[in-house]
């Protein structure tokens, strides 16, 4: 086998399907869709039928708003500095509710609007199964005063799935405006926002096998939105910006075949998952983290005791096998893996995390010849480790 | 360079070929057992540095030659990314056939030019350059354990990052190697401020006696100094400014980190003209200085016989 991908939760292979409904929209139908010409109009067909695909595979209503931009963290962005926009606007402060495990593109942003704007920023923490709680958000949400409340749905590292559902109504409640990055969620668990009230929540396509640089928005009905992009009138006027077509068609597609997929999803990619997990669970000193019941079927975050993340990383590549890690030594940052540190866990193991991530491409054969590398890096990592003394 | 930095790539793709083999097929790994080294006629050291919890931990096993304190054999175990068991076995390689004094002499620096593939490029980014200063501190771990003494005996420096073990004397010669121009580059140079962050400036949750910021600062000054000391040209005729500028970095360079140590400080008040051609400098104390007995007498010699020695010798002093 040559080579075996396992970080999924990076991006993901273009379904073949999905470049497919591509293609003409490259070298055919290439107009631009705001010329009156024929060329330009041609595409819009094709576009509204992305948009149906994409309203119905979140349950949107007509009313509510998907606004098809860059990528997830513009969705973000938007969200976030629309809430402390608007707050100027109203002549009031801004108060923002997030978590310790978002993605940069939350945690980044929030950082900013705190450190350059003053806005007051709440850092929920997860309890011991690494989990957001909806007491821990009682706790903090100040009505009148809050604006706005962001919490991932799925965390990208761990899989481990939010109450989404519950925040989501006891923000409303509350009048206050709620949003989610459903990046790792879309495509791996069913959405229906007909039955969770989130205002705001973001997803983007390259996470369940559209392309990569496109994402959407979405905006309830009567939600603010305050656009990031201004310029043309495209999108409503509320994010400018000449619509990529190809990219629109693809990801409308793409979010219809996930849904369409979500019951094999939840079977077999689970079934490998769990494979997979097991067979890492067999090693001595070996952990996962987060309870498989919360977790996206999809993503393991394994713990190898005596090896660092990095090290292991460069085996699997030479093996072939693609995996990631959030720790200091794979990235640019040379801090321990946040999700780690957020669930306060034992700081010797900071620096051990190693996430394998499938997708309803992966096969069993693929699994199969993982763990027999895995299995083989564990044995070689661990004879060179000088703190690993063996089970 | 903006061009260049727009796209990130990969950490490894700046690997050096040499740190991907060794990291690979590490030549040195392993550890050498009291009867082995017995074997050899050595005594065993084994020596330990780091921490999981930090990212990098490595144990280093010397078999010293009883009677010519030769290390003769020698071998490590990491707990470490790539970087970190490739820059542990160079040093291993390092230090065999040296004595342990000689031994003590290698350096992160050493480790790391062993590593490149060729004389003028890094063998790994900079943000890597930490896990080569972890071999520099077990060598002198195990020199301390051969000799019996406390590591900090043989250290000719001070801890400035307790987490990352980075010294006074490897953050100064990094700056001054490297060019470094700020906190973010020592921190991916060394790792030093990259986790509990109290030795980056004052304010964090322990008090440190050197901060990175101050020591970028006056090392700077102190390279300044060295330029414009190149470059000689007649205090007289300079400009204020330009006399200013040289004060400054004097008193950043030379006068400044001394006080500091014992708590005390200085400030520059002013520069003017005074008497039959002299330059008077108008300085106040500060910190443990205020009330220091020797402010006025031995300190304020210090001051302006340096400066007079090393600016210019129409230089005169006075505290206000």
């Amino acid at each position: 086998m040559e080579r075996i991908y396992l970080d999924s939760n990076a991006t993901t292979v273009v379904d073949p399907l999905v470049k497919q409904s591509m293609d003409p929209f490259f070298c055919q139908m290439y107009g631009n869709p705001n010329s009156l010409h024929r060329f330009g109009t041609e595409t819009h067909p094709a576009m509204s039928i992305a948009l149906d695909r994409m309203y119905s595979a979140v349950g949107a209503a007509d009313e509510d708003d998907i606004i098809i931009n860059g990528c997830a963290t513009e969705g973000n962005n938007t969200v976030l500095k629309g809430a402390f926009l608007d707050a100027i606007a109203k002549g009031e402060p801004c108060h923002i509710i997030t978590s310790q495990i978002e993605h940069p593109s939350i945690l980044h942003t929030c950082q900013y609007l705190e450190k350059e704007h003053g806005v007051e920023i709440t850092y929920l923490p997860v309890n011991s199964d690494g989990l957001v709680t909806l007491e821990s958000l009682k706790a903090n949400l100040v009505p009148r005063k809050t604006s706005l409340v962001s919490i991932m749905w799925a965390n990208n590292e761990t899989g481990l799935i939010n109450p989404i559902k519950e925040m989501a109504e006891y923000t409303k409640e509350h009048g206050v405006l709620f949003h989610t990055d459903a990046v790792q969620a879309f495509g791996k668990l069913p959405i229906n926002l007909q039955e969770v009230p989130v205002d705001y929540m973001t997803f983007s396509a390259h996470k369940f096998h559209g392309p990569i640089g496109v994402g959407g928005l979405y905006v309830r009905s009567a939600a603010p939105n305050t656009a990031l992009l201004h310029g043309g009138e495209q999108m409503g006027k509320k994010r400018a910006g000449t619509v990529n077509v190809p990219f629109m068609v693809g990801m409308g597609l793409a979010m219809e075949l996930a849904v369409q997929h979500i019951d094999y999803y939840d079977k077999e990619v689970r079934k490998l998952r769990d494979k997979l997990e097991d067979a890492i669970l067999a090693l001595p000193d070996t952990m996962i983290i987060g309870e498989r019941k919360y977790r996206t079927p999809n993503t393991i975050l394994a713990s190898f005791k005596g090896i660092e993340g990095e090290a292991f990383l460069w085996d699997l590549n030479k093996n072939g096998v693609a995996a990631s890690t959030g720790s200091a030594c794979s990235s640019e940052e040379l801090e321990a893996d946040a999700t780690f540190q957020a669930m306060d866990m034992d700081n010797n193991l900071s620096h051990t995390g190693v996430r394998f991530s499938l997708s309803r491409f992966t096969t069993e054969e693929e699994i199969n010849s993982a763990i027999e590398i895995i299995y083989k890096t564990v044995q070689r990592l661990r004879d060179i480790s000088s703190t690993y003394v063996g089970p | 360079m903006a061009k260049n930095d727009l796209l990130g790539g990969s950490l490894w793709d700046n690997y050096s070929n040499k740190v991907a083999d060794r990291m690979d097929n590490p030549v040195y790994q392993g550890q050498i057992t009291e009867k082995e080294a017995e074997t050899l006629g050595a005594r065993l050291v084994v020596a330990d540095w780091g921490a999981e919890s930090c990212g990098d931990a490595v144990r280093l096993y010397w078999a010293v030659d009883k009677k010519t304190d030769v290390i003769v054999k020698a071998s490590f175990k990491s707990f470490g990314c790539g970087t970190a068991i490739a820059s542990s076995d160079m040093m291993v390689e390092l230090c065999l056939g040296k004595t342990v004094d000689e031994a003590i002499q290698i350096t992160n620096i050493d480790v790391e030019k062993a590593l490149r593939d060729d004389p003028d490029t890094p063998a790994v980014p900079p943000q890597k350059m930490h896990c080569s200063v972890m071999a520099y501190d077990v060598i002198k771990q195990a020199a301390a354990i051969f000799k019996g003494v406390e590591k900090g005996i043989l250290d000719d420096d001070e801890m400035v990052c307790e987490c990352a073990r980075v010294t006074l004397k490897t953050i100064q010669e990094v700056i001054r190697i490297n060019d470094l121009k700020t906190v973010e580059e020592i921190t991916d140079y060394t790792k030093a401020g990259a986790f509990c962050k109290s030795c980056i400036k004052p304010g964090g949750h322990e008090q440190k006696k050197y901060y990175l910021v101050d020591i970028l600062k006056e090392t700077r000054a102190q390279m300044d100094m060295e330029k414009v000391r190149i470059v000689e040209e007649p205090f007289t005729t300079r400009s204020p400014f330009q006399k200013m500028r040289l004060i400054e970095n004097y008193f950043d360079a030379e006068v400044k980190p001394l006080l500091h140590k014992d708590g005390g400080d200085v400030e520059i008040l002013d520069i003017r003209d005074g008497d039959e051609g002299t330059t008077v400098i108008a300085i106040t104390y500060k910190g443990a200085c205020m009330s220091c007995s020797s402010a006025l007498t031995g300190t304020l010699n210090f001051i302006e016989n340096g400066l007079r020695d090393k600016v210019d010798d129409s230089i005169r002093v006075s505290v206000q």
